[in-house]
């Protein structure tokens, strides 16, 4: 249901402010979310000063640089620095990303960070991504098949193999999900893009065999039909592909189906 | 997982931190005109029950809906009416398999916007 305010052990506190690096000429404000679980306070954003003339250029780096430096308790996701492996997706600057790949350059005026919207939270900047994952292994992402195993590999043409460019690149770091609104609101129940990208992504494989009940499970006024094409997916994919436009294929073959 | 606090994990903060974007905006002014015109719908409701009730009470509806401030939700409720059906035609548009690059879908937006202003005002004009 759609509840516009934060709950009450959710709403945010003024936070510490760390002291200013000395001799620094070139600094840059950073305000970053942190909720302890240990304590038993509110969330708060503390406000940091990052030293940018020793500072790596994305966002990441200065993360890595402030825990390092200035407060080793801030906690966060990070792995591969390189957009592949999608841990550290957070709120930059008021949309959803990737940490190691958003570029300060990019930001006008102070860096503000939270943990991506409307999650869990576990501590700090890391979302409980439990519910997320569960949505996701629900469409079966992997290859249904029916007829007899072949000698070698399934088999596929060149053409149909492209269809599944622009999905198969989804590193499931849910910066898509956690925009959406709708998801906000009916995320127990709508299964939210990244996990309908996905569905997408088997049910045009041209080797699985069982699309008509993949289709079947997503026939569902929640699962599906809660996506109202309000596209802040897409705008906010850090690798560019297009979660809307898949939901919009997939309801398209549900009528094509039927009529 | 490690011995976590899972019972009192706070909600993140979602609208209050999220910049509002084309995409967002334009799609949630289709369900606000929507919902607004259902009301403006209610108002000439009265208005024509006014009219088969008593000269009377016909003058006092009438009196309402004519005043400045009945011209200004009618107005509105004209801009509302022309926006919502800009939107359902965008709607319609996608709905039978139409481009969801987002840089066309915030053009859209912009010409949902802009569009119906100028036929909000063209529509007064012509009246």
């Amino acid at each position: 249901m759609v509840q516009l305010t934060l709950p009450k052990n959710s709403r945010i506190r003024t936070g510490k402010t760390w002291p200013k690096p000395e001799g620094a000429t070139n600094v840059r404000k950073f305000q970053i979310y942190r909720w302890n679980p240990d304590d038993g306070e509110n969330p708060r954003v503390d406000t940091y000063w990052v030293d940018m003339d020793t500072c790596g250029p994305m966002v990441l780096d200065a993360l890595i640089k402030i825990k390092n430096e200035i407060d080793p308790t801030l906690t966060f996701r990070r792995s591969c620095r390189e957009g592949i492996c999608g841990s550290c997706a957070m709120n930059i600057d008021g949309i959803n990303t990737l940490a190691c790949i958003y570029g300060m350059d990019e930001i006008k005026g102070d860096v503000k960070i939270y943990p991506l919207p409307h999650m869990p939270v576990i501590k700090d900047l890391i979302p409980d991504l439990t519910h997320f994952y569960a949505q996701h292994a629900s469409i079966m992402p992997w290859l249904e098949t029916k007829t007899q195993r072949p000698e070698k590999e399934w088999k596929q043409s060149i053409e149909d193999r492209k269809k599944l460019d622009g999905l198969y690149e989804c590193v499931m770091c849910a910066s898509c999900s956690t925009s959406c609104p709708s998801y906000w609101w009916n995320g127990d129940r709508y299964l939210g893009p990244a996990a309908l990208l996905h569905a997408y992504r088997w049910i045009i494989d041209s080797r699985d065999e069982a699309t008509g009940e993949r289709l079947d499970e997503l026939e569902d006024p929640f699962k599906l039909y809660r996506c109202h094409t309000i596209m802040n997916c897409a705008k906010t994919c850090p690798k560019g592909l297009n979660p809307a436009e898949a939901i919009g294929q997939i309801k398209k073959m549900m009528v094509d189906r039927t009529v | 997982m490690a011995d976590v606090n899972r019972g009192n994990r706070p909600l993140s903060p979602h609208l209050t931190i999220y910049r509002p974007q084309m995409t967002s905006m334009s799609s949630i002014f289709v369900r606000i005109t929507g919902n607004a015109m259902l009301v403006a719908a209610l108002m000439i409701v009265w208005w024509l029950l006014a009219a088969s009730s008593s000269p009377e009470y016909f003058a006092i509806a009438d009196g309402f809906l004519r005043s400045w401030f009945g011209d200004l939700v009618l107005f509105l409720s004209l801009w509302a009416l022309w926006y919502h059906t800009l939107g359902g035609l965008r709607h319609l548009y996608w709905d039978n398999g139409g481009s969801y690059d987002v840089a066309f879908a915030e053009k859209l937006g912009m010409g949902m916007i802009v569009g119906s202003v100028v036929l909000t005002i063209l529509t007064v004009l012509v009246i």
